[in-house]
């Protein structure tokens, strides 16, 4: 039975499933699933978890029917975690980022920081949260919480205060406002690969996944498992052997060659992924703009793309004339094929790089 | 036809928030492919605003940043000194509020804009949101403008500024008239996103050609497919 009839037939479906369960709940604009699965690995044994980012109540709901598991690990979408939070009174919420994505949808990344300090003002949980982004310690107020630094930053929706609109300063990568809102000491620290943990303990990290955003995500699911009472090292070895999360990091076949999929679907994720890049690699930006993704292809002018200029790049999807554009202006040499396949066959040698927006990930991976 | 221009690009970092950064980029790269020399000045929030630009460009933005933006601007007569030598300005969005004579904040009290624009923004019940398509017949007698809109907006005009086009489809402004955006001396107001000059590479053009004069035509097939995909879903 899908969490959507569940729901229909029980509107409380969503408390009677997590009662009596441990739960964590993740959220945040980038690395939800990521660090979800990664919590989940590090917390080994049997746990209920929504695996397919289906991460509104319907899914959510649907994963803890499947499972009887006594400690659930769900992603939530960011509009959602007052409700969801609400039925399911979880031990712990990961709040990992919060920045512009879907503002069609979403509208502004201030009011989604109000609604989460909305729901953690009434809630007894436990916040690991991230001290590098004023939204979300503006959201977390001034509870306790467990604090992370992941090594890197996305500054531009945190240019003023969430708290009193100041201009935020920052020193030596820390940031403060004339109102007292400030960078919180962290508990958890990345350095390179290196997690410093509570208590003066530190791990070297050997991440099968790619990026220094996921050496951070990493130290989110360390700091959650430290708290469940599991084995730092042991938590981080099984972190390290995780090389795919919903094909996120797979390989697909597009024109007889093997290309890398990455997800990227807002500013701070593309952020995120240009420096992943190799020179020799063939990147594809495949755009799809439909209610999953938001209808609204802006966003792409506030990805940095001029790192790009002077290369060939592929533009495909629904709005690959979108991209075309904006890589023309950004200085690359775009080529256009609504035919990934024919487009793949039209790009230089080298590694292929295809990257994504949500929908058109899920359509290249055949499962839409 | 001089052969360089100073964009000023009013606090990207608070106005920047739904892609107008392009608008920038677009300026440049239709500049430069006609041979001019573009210079672009990031204005930071505490930084005064040049005066002396040739053209300006302010972006939307969230609500807590267009308060601090306006108290900014307030404070500092670059802009204003601009407007009144005729230097021409792309306001969009909370940019265009903020040139108004006041906007509603979100607690619907009224906050003091700088008075560029005959123009006054009400706050809407319903947020307006999705594509919009309207004619600048009688005022620019551009090609048809289309755009994203996402906004909160209840903007009428007073008499001293135009509309900027007529709605065919989406919402606009957002007030009585079904009209998009605001036209007054060299000050172009609109609530469209998309960036607005990567869809309407027209309107960068009119804009270019206030400060340099004739402009070469140039080769806008990539321009002329994003704007066709666009009409194509808006029209659907």
């Amino acid at each position: 039975m899908t969490g959507r009839m569940i729901q229909r037939i029980a509107p409380d479906a969503l408390a009677q499933l997590s009662a009596g369960r441990s739960t964590v709940l993740v959220s945040g604009t980038n690395g939800k699933s990521t660090t979800t699965a990664m919590i989940v690995a590090a917390l080994g044994g049997a746990v209920a978890t929504n695996t397919t980012g289906a991460n509104m109540p319907g899914g959510v709901i649907e994963a803890y029917s499947r499972s009887r598991a006594r400690v659930a690990v769900m992603e939530v979408d960011e509009l959602y975690v007052p409700a969801i939070g609400a039925s399911t009174l979880p031990e712990i919420f990961v709040a990992l980022n919060l920045s512009r994505d879907q503002m069609d949808r979403m509208h502004e990344v201030g009011s989604v920081a109000r609604r989460w300090s909305g729901y953690l003002d009434g809630s007894e949980v436990h916040v690991i949260a991230n001290a590098t982004d004023p939204n979300i310690v503006a959201a977390v107020g001034t509870r306790s919480a467990t604090w992370v630094d992941p090594g890197w930053a996305w500054r531009q929706d945190s240019v003023v205060c969430p708290r009193c609109t100041e201009v935020l300063m920052w020193e030596s990568a820390r940031w403060s406002c004339v109102c007292g809102l400030r960078q919180p000491v962290a508990d958890y620290t990345v350095e390179g690969d290196v997690v410093h943990t509570l208590h003066g303990g530190s791990l070297r990290l050997e991440l099968s996944l790619p990026g220094a955003v996921n050496l951070g995500n990493a130290a989110f699911a360390i700091a959650v498992a430290q708290r469940r009472g599991v084995d730092s090292d042991l938590a981080a070895r099984r972190i390290s052997a995780i090389d795919d999360v919903e094909g996120r990091y797979g390989t697909i076949q597009v024109g007889g060659r093997t290309a890398r999929t990455l997800l990227a679907k807002n500013p701070a994720g593309w952020a995120s992924l240009l420096p992943m890049l190799a020179d020799d690699d063939v990147l594809i930006v495949s755009i799809n703009a439909d209610e999953v993704d938001g209808l609204d292809t802006s966003w792409l002018w506030d990805v940095p793309f001029e790192e790009l200029a002077g290369r060939t790049v592929g533009a495909h999807g629904v709005h690959r004339s979108d991209v075309a554009l904006r890589l023309e202006v950004a200085g690359a040499l775009p080529v256009v094929d609504a035919d990934i396949h024919r487009l793949a066959g039209r790009l230089p040698q080298g590694p292929c790089v295809i990257a994504a927006t949500y929908g058109s990930f899920e359509t290249l991976r055949g499962r839409r | 036809m001089t052969n360089r221009l100073t964009i000023a690009h009013v606090f990207p970092a608070l106005l920047g928030t739904y892609g107008d950064a392009g608008n920038v980029s677009v300026l440049r790269y239709r500049a430069e492919v006609r041979g001019i020399r573009v210079s672009i000045v990031d204005v930071l929030p505490g930084d005064p605003v040049p005066a002396t630009a040739d053209l300006y460009v302010i972006g939307g933005g969230e609500d807590a940043q267009e308060m601090r933006a306006t108290e900014l601007l307030r404070a500092d007569s670059g802009l204003s000194m601009a407007v009144h030598r005729g230097a021409p300005v792309l306001a969009v969005c909370a940019g265009m509020q903020i040139l108004g004579e006041w906007f509603t904040d979100g607690s619907d009290s009224r906050v003091a804009g700088l008075g560029l624009l005959d123009l006054r923004t009400d706050r809407r019940s319903v947020r307006a949101v999705g594509d919009v398509i309207a004619d600048t017949t009688g005022v620019l007698d551009l090609p048809t403008l289309i755009g994203f809109e996402n906004h909160r907006g209840a903007t009428s005009l007073g008499a001293d500024a135009r509309p900027l086009a007529r709605v065919l489809h989406g919402i606009g402004n957002g007030a009585a008239e079904p009209v998009e955006g605001a036209l007054q001396g060299s000050v172009i107001g609109t609530y469209l996103h998309g960036p607005v000059l990567a869809l309407n590479p027209a309107l960068a053009d009119y804009l270019l050609t206030q400060v340099v004069g004739d402009l070469a035509p140039m080769d806008d097939v990539r321009a002329e497919e994003f704007r066709a995909n666009r009409f194509q879903r808006a029209r659907a």
